[in-house]
């Protein structure tokens, strides 16, 4: 009975809607998850980074504070400011948690665990990932309040100012492995970790031998950039402009109550997820183990067992760039609103333009080794 | 040429606050788990006043003399006590501190000939509104005695209390309420 079920979902015309409808599940529940628990994460990191010891009451250490946070959250009652657009500001949360949804569909977490294979991967995770701007401007400009109208404005300088320097690094990245397919760069990362993206740029071992000189001599610099337009792009300390409480009260959140905020609160945390899983792809190397080609072809030989492997090398990397955004955010103060922008324009805008500059040239030069 | 610089220390100085707070992550935990873990008071915390007694009797050295009512600026103590019979001196039977007046400035314990009051080092007196208005401190000094394991001293009961053995070497009773 069970198995003639299986058979019948796994054949083809039904395949296909049986495998959407088990990515689409995957994929909130991943996104729930992780905007949960990120959230106990950050709590727990800022106790740490403060020498004490975090949410301890509920639960084992404080592991149901995110449900029973949830919880609280639903209880309440949803209220749109009086004058307010409602259309707009019950717009803005739905449009700020749907593109890191639609952006997880294009990430290869695994050889084989990946939603769709977009030949332009890359493009569609960007534009969709530019949608979360115009949330919060519409959000902060349907709220009717002028700390919220100050926080829009300021959304949109900052994610301007930062989306060229970022797409500036992605266009050299391009160039040098030729696809905007992530499977495809992941697959051009194979081998040791020297082969990642970050190192691959410098000096490049992929053809054998002694190798030869890299696409892209600023790599790990590259990186950096985009590390940094990343925390940008999310809002995230030392960027956080938007929300600045200290000087707008939530900014742009700030009429929201209830899970209206709770949706902002889990998209930042989603856009977080997406943009490291998007560090991970392009520069360290994706699900690649990073310990040697023999290693890479023994993992693809063990079939389901290498695949799950692979995923836990995936989300190390991916964990790892996490934390380091939470390290950040517990070390750095908030930048005050020119140096964000001087930062962007002077500083990181004529560096991406002179490794693009750089990249093209070395692409172009013929190999002397 | 000086933006380069600048550039160049700012980042290697974002580097070295990231060094600093990982250090600080990976360190023990330096915060006290309040109901769960308390801190030890120094010893000349103030808190609310509370009864001495002698340590090998039992006994409350109060006489209820009034003295420290008198010698209160805020009227914050009421006192009374009994001669037991046999006895030679009187012994406090209420003792009523009004802890919303009291400014703890210690003068009833400076003026006390007898050695009978002392400062309480209780801090934790979170409590439901206007229940420090009338702190029996008769009845905390009975609780403080029973719980060193003697008998606590009833004046109106004289003949019942000698049985106290003097022999007990229970600790300082200076327990947490």
């Amino acid at each position: 009975m069970i198995e003639s079920i299986f058979k019948f979902l796994t054949t083809e015309p039904y395949w296909t809607l049986v495998r959407s409808l088990l990515y689409l599940g995957g994929i909130c529940g991943f996104v729930a998850a992780n905007a949960a628990y990120l959230v106990w994460v950050e709590r727990k990191g800022a106790g740490r980074f403060q020498r004490r010891p975090g949410p301890t009451e509920s639960g084992w250490a404080g592991l149901l504070q995110p449900p029973a946070d949830g919880i609280k959250l639903l209880a309440k009652q949803l209220m749109a400011p009086p004058g307010s657009d409602k259309i707009l500001f019950w717009a803005a949360p739905l449009m700020v948690i749907a593109p890191p949804l639609v952006c997880l569909a294009a990430i290869p977490f695994g050889d084989n665990v990946l939603a769709r294979d977009l030949n332009i991967g890359l493009l569609m995770v960007f534009s969709f990932g530019s949608i979360n701007v115009m949330a919060l401007m519409l959000g902060g400009w349907a709220s009717r309040n002028k700390y919220a109208i100050i926080s829009a404005a300021r959304v949109v300088s900052q994610n301007v100012a930062y989306e060229i320097p970022m797409l500036l690094v992605v266009i050299t990245i391009i160039m040098v492995t030729g696809t905007m397919n992530l499977q495809e760069i992941i697959l051009q990362q194979a081998g040791g970790f020297w082969n990642w993206n970050i190192l691959r740029g410098i000096w490049d071992f992929s053809g054998g031998g002694w190798g030869h000189i890299g696409g892209n001599l600023l790599a790990p610099v590259t990186f950096l950039i985009f590390y940094i337009c990343m925390l940008a792009e999310t809002n995230r300390a030392p960027f956080d402009m938007a929300e600045a409480e200290s000087e707008l009260v939530a900014g742009a959140f700030t009429e929201y109550g209830g899970m209206g905020f709770g949706v902002f609160f889990m998209a930042e945390y989603a856009n977080i997820v997406v943009g490291c899983a998007l560090a991970t792809i392009l520069f360290l190397g994706g699900w690649q183990s990073g310990l040697g080609s023999g290693f890479g072809t023994l993992l693809t030989s063990w079939g389901v067992i290498g695949t799950v492997i692979g995923v836990g090398f995936f989300f190390a990397k991916m964990y790892f760039l996490i934390f380091s955004v939470v390290w950040i955010r517990w070390t750095f103060p908030r930048t005050q609103f020119y140096g964000l922008l001087n930062l962007s324009w002077k500083i990181l805008i004529p560096i991406s333009l002179l490794t693009l500059l750089l990249t093209s040239v070395t692409l172009k030069l013929p190999r002397l080794f | 040429m000086n933006l380069v610089t600048e550039t160049f220390s700012g980042f290697l100085s974002l580097l070295t606050g990231l060094q600093i707070t990982i250090k600080e992550f990976f360190s023990p935990i330096i915060t006290t788990q309040y109901p769960h873990q308390t801190l030890t008071i120094a010893k000349k915390f103030r808190g609310h006043i509370e009864l001495k007694w002698n340590e090998e009797t039992g006994k409350p050295n109060c006489t209820s003399c009034n003295i420290c009512a008198k010698a209160c600026p805020s009227d914050c103590i009421v006192l009374d006590g009994i001669k037991p019979a046999g006895e030679k001196t009187k012994t406090v039977t209420s003792y009523h501190l009004n802890y919303t007046l009291c400014s703890l400035c210690s003068l009833c314990v400076e003026a006390c000939p007898f050695d009978a009051i002392q400062h309480s080092n209780r801090y934790n007196l979170a409590s439901v509104p206007n229940s420090w208005a009338d702190m029996d401190l008769v009845q905390r000094y009975k609780d403080q005695v029973t719980r060193v394991g003697k008998t606590p001293y009833d004046p109106y009961a004289p003949a019942a209390v000698p049985a106290v053995e003097p022999t007990a070497t229970a600790p300082a009773p200076t327990a947490q309420p």
